[in-house]
């Protein structure tokens, strides 16, 4: 086969196969997709009774009010949790940025939530993710703040506390993943269960 | 090292075990023209294209015009990915309006795409609309997996066959690698990926009101069809910039098993057919059990070191120890659902397979961990490997092996009953060095130039990690990176460009050319002094040649970044 056959089959292979392969495959998974699964297929978005999106179950969302649990740090963004922005903070293991941001993320978290100065803090709280999405706290983390939730929403602790173990998720089909806490639907299940928002002040 | 975690790892080498040969026989029946189970639906859409491009399948071709073929096809695909971003602004499915992409970022991902690397220097949401994820980068993670595959079967060819010219037809292995092997399994793993949680859609961005009546705007895509080739065609380059650990490219633990799972079947597989078409089972299952070894060696380390956790942080009053209630060990850049366990495996796994998709962030790994994906992208991508090339890279390695043999015994060399001679070995050791050189003279650049280390983000010895890692990393046609360097910049967009070019498409033609070589030579019966190369001591000795070749090339290098990192990091040192 000479050089300008061959050219011509590259030429029109690369056609045939973009038109096979880049619109008809993923539309036609596109289309099984919102046919079989359209919850997942358009982002597991969770809305609001007034029928408008509060966020997705997949991708973290800031909280910052004292009623409500507290999602890891996050470099997505400038301000976190930006959606449109996702990656870590790529900081190395011996950069003196990391180990200043941890020690004073451990500090506030120990006053945010009374605990005693050295007591330990869970790592995950105080790293930012590699997503800067990141849905889920440890469960270690998520009885941390529990405390500090009850005692901002008038709740029993006892009450704040089954409901972190309601919402806490053992690794897929016990070997695949890690244990993990949900942190916007722990903190819708606490407003709907208090009846109100706990955001501002609690 | 915890209990969940072992289990993972067990099923995954035990599956890995039990697919390697049903899939490995249907790709032998697939590139011999037998027929398959779908061979009724595929057999007349194959016929049409082979009329369409004007292709006589039965027709074969020499080394030459095969490689030809690769350069061309490739060519093609680049000039095509590079004026689709180019012109992105006037082309359909953009809903959120993203403008052409600069020349030197489009340079650089065209040529990551085409390269089967994937170097992500663009930030997916931001910049890439949903044409360019479907037509541009799902037709190329196809594509380039599939010329892989091609270029792997034409060197099975060359040592199969005996006193012949023809290594086979790369038009008609292209075609059957993309519709016989690649899109059923992705058909069938994007639809698994759906119902697990990926999104596939093409709507505009979701604009959400959060609790705290915050605003977010959550980046949506056409998710699972093309994560699904990412994984099997060992591509790696994600929709988002956080690839793997985005929530939305892999929601859960069992997206992120099977994702691992996508980058090992089909160089496992592969490794059965090389052994099927050259008459002897037990060769296939020696490299077989040489990649597994390096892979378990891989995890074995990287899996320890980084569950103990980073010193300098246990000082600070964190907790990093594993428990019911978390997973502990050094956590920044690492996602809640995937803990440990399921991050270093998946770290071990993409580098050594040259996928580079991340489910963590590997610029935040602790230094020895850290060494681990950097030493399997420097051993060339062939711990299982890519999709085709991992499989030709570590035969280029057996080669090396049974000569160094034939020297220790004073015999001319042989591999599968054919005389390995100098011709061979120039060509093999052109493979070697040019991947050497490319990747250390691209970092010593890089290192000593204002333009390379102004992009740094971690200072000291981590610094020079990261420009080692990128071109090694790009050499290697991975495509992970230590993340924090500033990679976008026309610098490394056309350097990192270059080194990927270079690592990939130099190296195809030293080995088609020892394919066209070894496809004439005679079949000599094995003697009393043959090394034998399908039992337990050729393994031994394969994989000592791999770890000398790679030590040797790259310790000073890594000396220089890793290791003494690790010995700051252990004196309390801080940068």
């Amino acid at each position: 086969m000479n050089i300008r056959g061959q050219i011509r089959s590259a030429l029109v292979l690369l056609a045939i196969m973009t038109v096979l392969l880049g619109i008809a495959y993923p539309l036609a998974i596109t289309g099984l997709a919102q046919v079989f699964f359209p919850g997942q297929a358009n982002g597991s978005l969770i809305t609001g009774s007034d029928g408008k999106v509060i966020g997705s179950a997949l991708i973290g969302q800031n909280f910052t009010g004292p009623g409500y649990f507290h999602p890891r740090p996050s470099a997505a963004g400038a301000s976190g949790y930006d959606a449109t922005a996702s990656g870590g903070s790529n900081l190395g293991p011996t950069n003196k940025k990391l180990i200043d941001i941890v020690n004073q993320r451990a500090i506030a978290y120990r006053q945010e939530n009374g605990l005693a100065a050295g007591q330990l803090v869970p790592v995950d709280a105080v790293t930012a993710s590699a997503s800067g999405l990141d849905p889920d706290i440890t469960p270690a983390n998520a009885y941390l703040q529990a405390p500090r939730v009850a005692k901002a929403r008038g709740m029993a602790e006892a009450d704040v506390r089954s409901l972190v173990q309601k919402h806490t998720e053992g690794p897929v089909l016990g070997i695949f993943g890690e244990s993990t806490v949900n942190v916007l639907e722990l903190n819708l299940d606490l407003d709907r269960l208090s009846g109100r928002s706990g955001g501002g002040g609690g | 090292m915890t209990l969940p975690g072992i289990a993972q790892l067990a099923l995954f080498v035990a599956l890995l075990l039990l697919i390697t040969k049903p899939l490995g026989l249907y790709m032998t029946k697939v590139f011999s023209g037998e027929a398959v189970f779908l061979s009724p639906v595929l057999r007349p859409v194959e016929r049409v294209i082979y009329r369409v491009i004007g292709v006589d399948p039965e027709s074969e071709q020499r080394w030459t015009s095969y490689t030809a073929g690769v350069l061309m096809f490739s060519l093609a695909g680049v000039i095509l990915l590079y004026l689709l971003m180019r012109l992105q602004q006037f082309l359909p499915f953009n809903p959120q309006g993203f403008g052409a992409v600069s020349p030197d970022l489009a340079f650089n991902t065209a040529t990551s795409f085409v390269s089967n690397t994937n170097w992500q220097s663009y930030a997916g949401e931001s910049t890439m609309s949903y044409l360019m994820d479907m037509a541009g980068f799902t037709v190329q993670n196809f594509l380039s997996a599939a010329t892989g595959l091609s270029v792997a079967i034409a060197l099975i060819r060359g040592l199969a066959r005996r006193s012949s010219s023809m290594v086979g037809n790369f038009w008609v292995d292209l075609v059957r690698s993309t519709l016989y092997v690649l899109l059923p399994l992705s058909f069938g793993l994007a639809l698994v990926f759906v119902w697990q949680g990926m999104p596939q859609n093409l709507n505009p961005y979701t604009t959400a009101t959060t609790v705290e009546k915050g605003s977010q705007t959550i980046a949506q895509a056409p998710v699972a069809s093309e994560e699904a080739i990412k994984q099997l065609g060992i591509n790696g380059g994600g929709l988002f910039n956080a690839n793997a650990a985005h929530p939305y490219e892999n929601p859960n633990g069992l997206t992120n098993f099977l994702s691992m799972f996508a980058i090992f079947v089909i160089p496992a597989g592969l490794v059965y057919t090389f052994g099927r078409m050259v008459g002897d089972t037990r060769q296939g299952w020696a490299i077989w059990t040489a990649m597994a070894i390096l892979f378990l060696a891989g995890v074995a380390l990287a899996w320890p070191v980084e569950q103990g956790g980073n010193p300098l942080i246990a000082k600070l009053g964190v907790d990093q120890s594993v428990s019911a209630l978390q997973p502990g060990g050094n956590f920044e850049g690492k996602e809640t659902r995937f803990g440990i366990a399921s991050s270093t495996l998946y770290t071990v796994v993409t580098t050594d397979a040259s996928c580079g998709a991340v489910n963590n962030m590997h610029d935040s790994l602790l230094p020895l961990t850290g060494a681990v994906p950097l030493l399997n992208m420097q051993l060339g991508e062939i711990i299982f490997g890519g999709v085709g090339s991992g499989l030709y890279g570590m035969l280029i390695m057996a080669i090396l092996s049974v000569f160094i043999a034939g020297l220790m015994v004073g015999r001319t060399p042989e591999y599968l009953g054919k005389k390995i001679q100098t011709y061979e070995m120039k060509m093999a050791m052109i493979y070697v060095l040019v991947l050497a050189a490319d990747i250390l003279l691209f970092t010593a650049l890089g290192s000593v130039t204002t333009a390379g280390t102004s992009s740094i983000a971690n200072p000291g010895p981590h610094g020079f990690s990261e420009i080692l890692y990128a071109f090694s990393s790009g050499t290697a046609n991975n495509g992970s990176a230590f993340a924090g360097l500033n990679a976008n910049t026309p610098f490394f967009n056309t350097t990192i460009g270059l080194a990927m070019l270079i690592g990939r498409f130099v190296p195809v033609v030293p080995v088609l050319a020892i394919a066209g070589s070894m496809v004439r030579k005679k079949y000599v019966p094995p003697s009393l002094g043959t090394f034998p190369t399908n039992g337990p001591l050729f393994v031994v000795l394969l994989v000592g040649v791999i770890i000398i070749v790679g030590a040797l090339t790259y310790f000073p290098a890594l000396a220089l970044g890793p290791i003494v990192e690790q010995l700051f990091l252990s004196a309390g040192r801080v940068f």
